[in-house]
């Protein structure tokens, strides 16, 4: 297999990792939703809370983006 | 390629090359998005300002949700003593978000789609937690890393993640808003050379370009909801590191 195909299969698995991210941000807005419909009182309060979760979610699932990039254009 | 997603982020100079002891300073395309971006956050709220009526117009209600948004953001998470953080908290989140929103015109340069650009912005924000932190508490800031109550025998493991969990801020502050904003654009102009090599079939081609022409559309909305999110959650994750700085034991 020459290089260039390795890379391509790579970056194709790098991005397998994206889909963890989305199982978690999608957790957490799941979540959110659950409790705000039992006590919609307190939803309000607690929406930037769960806009912070899933950005730290959402940021591990770029780390694969960004090396999936990473072996597309920068590895050599 | 003809339609290559990534042209749209080559950065080149508009004057120049200019050199200053072997680094290069030209002025790029890149620079002069900065400037615009500065430029605009700077005229919408002078503007804003500018009547001061008791009821406010359309444009004065704009730079007052602005302003409350951050206000309350920085209240909320860093309570009274974090109130002389609010002027850079608030210069971080409208630079983002004015430099995003800039960047969904066609044809305009997105600053925040390069990594040199949101590192700087991280790490600055990482090396102010620990400089202020220092400053406020001296060596007891560095409680932050050994937390209460944990039994002693596993303290060493738990302190080493929570280091390693300080040193990975500044790359996934910076790698998100990049992240995302590279992404969305590749995934945006990805879609509109869908529509154009139908369009170029001919025929049931350009019945079908009408597929990805809504994708893109649709694409375009969620792009201006990133674009706001991400400025956002790039200045709360600022106010909670910060938070770490002036509260250090957890």
């Amino acid at each position: 297999m020459d290089a260039s195909a390795a890379k391509l299969i790579g970056a194709g698995i790098a991005c397998i990792g994206m889909g963890g991210a989305g199982i978690g941000v999608g957790h957490i807005f799941g979540n959110y939703l659950a409790g705000a419909l039992r006590n919609p009182a307190a939803a309000g309060s607690q929406f930037t809370n769960a806009l912070i979760g899933a950005a730290l979610a959402e940021g591990l699932g770029i780390f694969s983006l960004v090396v999936a990039l990473l072996l597309l254009f920068v590895a050599k | 390629m003809a339609n290559d997603p990534i042209h749209q982020f080559r950065i080149h100079d508009i004057a120049g090359p200019w050199n200053i002891l072997g680094h290069e300073i030209s002025f790029t395309n890149s620079a002069l998005f900065m400037g615009i971006t500065v430029a605009t956050i700077t005229g919408v709220l002078l503007l804003a300002a500018r009547k001061r009526s008791l009821v406010p117009g359309r444009l004065q209600s704009v730079g007052e949700m602005w302003y409350g948004l951050v206000h309350n953001m920085v209240d909320n998470v860093l309570g009274k003593e974090g109130a002389k953080f609010f002027p850079l908290v608030f210069s971080l989140f409208s630079f983002v978000l004015v430099a995003n929103l800039l960047g969904m015109f066609p044809y305009f340069f997105t600053v925040t789609s390069h990594v040199i650009v949101t590192a700087s912005l991280a790490l600055f924000v990482v090396l102010l937690v620990v400089v202020v932190g220092i400053v406020k508490h001296g060596l007891g800031w560095f409680k932050l890393f050994v937390p209460h109550g944990v039994p002693l025998a596993i303290l060493p493991f738990i302190s080493l993640i929570e280091i390693i969990s300080f040193l990975s801020r500044p790359i996934s502050l910076g790698l998100r808003l990049f992240g995302n904003m590279l992404a969305g654009h590749i995934v945006l102009k990805v879609f509109a050379g869908f529509v154009v090599s139908l369009l170029a079939l001919g025929g049931v081609g350009i019945l079908g370009s009408l597929a990805p022409m809504a994708m893109a559309v649709a694409l375009t909305a969620l792009e201006f909801l990133v674009a706001g999110l991400q400025a956002f959650v790039f200045a709360i994750l600022t106010c909670v590191y910060l938070n770490d700085a002036l509260h250090p034991s957890h």
